[in-house]
């Protein structure tokens, strides 16, 4: 396999030359402990509070302590959704979730659920949007936390966070929010958006691996997940990750500094490919297309009468890495809960695409992804025993 | 989960795709819900597997199966072709990862139904047994409940 064609920057992303550049250092010369009192200690400390600033400004928060770090997306999403559930010792209450949440949020509401608080999931509708009335519809007296994604990460809309935010705060609960998938990508604050925490990831963004933050708005109160040492405020204990902190600091930045170039020539690249993989495939369509509220760089495909993993295979064999809602390559028993939520049918949801483009995409390789795409789809409903039906039934009406 | 050479291959070069012209048996078995849907094709001669084909949608697994089902069949006698087992499938594809052990139930059974299928139209009794993918409840991504065999 000589070529390599990466679209799959939804999942991750390589970490990014001056982000890794930055943090370089922090593994070897400067590798004092956060909490040492000593030149090394406070230098680490320095660099580590000096990343938590950057961060923090960059999500409009309007202090660096509204900002925890930790081991990454789905730590914030878990600590969010238990900590600030059952802070205060509460045991009981209602929480709201989307059902097209990452799991990272779900499975926490799901322990919650068997743990004394009731859990209502509000759906998103065909268009791939959580609608204020439909969240509006389900508060309840005691709904103590609603929990909404903001970029989705298998459909890319956007939700009206702030539309939602309101809601939320009107019933008197907290609004949390998953932004793994646009902090760094779209325009971003805390403070327009309303909500009162955050979860982000490092590796979305092209920085490491094993980071993310939490953001959390003064004066909420929060149980905290991790105990031990009393880092973070008593919020989040345990040894400050100070590389991580620098190159998730210095990789926000360059987000924030490349993105209104690299946004368009995104969404221009993906066109690209839609326009390609539309054209060219009878039966296929691109899931929420109506939608105007979306990432710049993930397109859903339903491609009708094949099963994913075996596009994926295929495809793979061509270098091109994608992936699928497919439950054969998963291994469970449901094709991607995603597109069941938004009423996609079980039978198209398991011949999903999803592509997603980032920072080294070119023109090559969007066009190279259609080039192969084509013949392997052609080949595989070629080999189906149900696509000639499909397509009968499909001109039929 | 890494796939074997042999799986990687029969799926990339599938053996004996199609369907036979006026076929004496046809086996269609799967579920479109579930994502899998198989039909094979065959041609009996004195009681033997004289020709078949197989058409497959379905993961990379359930097209190697497919491939290699047809190929072990060919030129064995209904009785023996019946009695493949999914387990001789996957060692003759060297092995198949455990969570893809239950998909390859498809290749077999689309194998017996089409066997079951030539021998009731011509007035013989069905030989291959209980179809398991058949059941409604069957599902090729469920856990894997090997029978004692
Ligand atoms: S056909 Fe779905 S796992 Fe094999």
């Amino acid at each position: 396999m000589d070529r390599t064609v990466y679209l799959d920057y939804a999942a991750t992303t390589p970490v990014d030359e001056n982000v890794l550049e930055a943090m370089m250092p922090f593994f070897s010369e400067r590798y004092g402990n956060a909490n040492s009192l000593y030149a090394l200690g406070r230098d680490a400390y320095t660099a580590f509070e000096d990343a938590r600033e950057r961060v923090a400004a960059l999500m409009g928060a309007t202090h660096p302590g509204e900002v925890i770090f930790t081991s990454g997306g789905t730590e914030s999403d878990n600590t969010a959704l238990i900590g600030l559930a059952t802070a205060g010792g509460r045991i009981k209450g209602h929480v709201i979730v989307s059902a097209f949440e990452h799991h990272a949020v779900l499975a926490p509401a799901e322990w919650l659920g068997k743990h004394g608080f009731t859990v209502t999931e509000v759906s998103p509708r065909t268009d791939g949007l959580i609608h204020p009335e439909d969240l509006q519809a389900a508060m309840r007296e005691d709904t103590v936390l609603v929990s909404v994604m903001h970029g989705n990460n298998e459909i890319g809309t956007i939700q009206p966070l702030r539309a939602l935010a309101d809601i939320a705060h009107a019933g008197g609960a907290l609004m949390h929010t998953d932004a793994a998938q646009t902090l760094g990508k779209i325009d971003f604050d805390v403070n327009d958006l309303g909500i009162d925490a955050a979860s982000f990831s490092s590796h979305k963004i092209y920085g490491p691996k094993g980071f993310g933050a939490l953001y959390l708005r003064k004066g909420t109160r929060i149980a905290p997940y991790m105990m031990g040492g009393g880092q973070e405020s008593k919020r989040r204990s345990g040894t400050q990750n100070v590389a991580g902190a620098v190159g998730f600091a210095r990789a926000l930045e360059i987000m924030d500094a490349e993105r209104a170039t690299e946004a368009p020539l995104l969404a221009a690249l993906r066109d690209r490919i839609v326009e390609g993989v539309l054209g060219r495939l009878e039966l296929t369509s691109l899931n929420c297309c109506e939608t105007k509220a979306r990432l710049p760089h993930i397109a859903n495909f339903i491609i009708k009468g094949v099963e994913g993993e075996a596009m994926l295979l295929h495809l793979d064999a061509k270098g091109i890495a994608v992936s699928t809602g497919s439950a054969c390559s998963s291994g469970s028993l449901k094709p991607s809960h995603v597109l069941l939520a938004i009423g996609c049918p079980q039978e198209f949801a398991h011949g999903s695409l999803r592509v997603s483009l980032g920072r080294y995409t070119t023109e090559k390789d969007a066009d190279y992804f259609v080039d192969e795409l084509i013949p392997i789809v052609e080949r595989l409903r070629s080999m189906s025993p149900l696509y000639a039906k499909i397509k009968a039934e499909h001109s039929a009406g | 989960m890494l796939y074997s050479d042999k799986v990687m291959d029969h799926f990339q070069n599938p053996r004996n795709v199609g369907v036979i012209e006026n076929a004496d048996g046809t086996g269609e078995v799967g579920n479109p819900i579930r994502g899998d849907v198989m039909k094979i094709t065959i041609k009996v001669e004195d009681d033997k597997v004289d020709d078949i084909m197989f058409q497959t949608l379905g993961c990379g697994t359930a097209i190697a199966t497919s491939s290699i089902v047809t190929e072990m069949a060919k030129g064995m006698t209904l009785e023996d072709a019946v009695s493949i087992t999914k387990k001789q499938v996957a060692d003759e594809l060297d092995g198949l990862p455990p969570a893809k052990m239950h998909c390859s139930v498809l290749a077999t059974d689309g194998l017996k139904a089409a066997i079951d299928d030539y021998l009731v139209k011509n007035g013989r009794e069905p030989i291959a047994g209980p179809i398991l993918s058949s059941d409604p409840d069957f599902d090729p991504h469920g856990e894997e409940d090997e029978p004692a065999e």
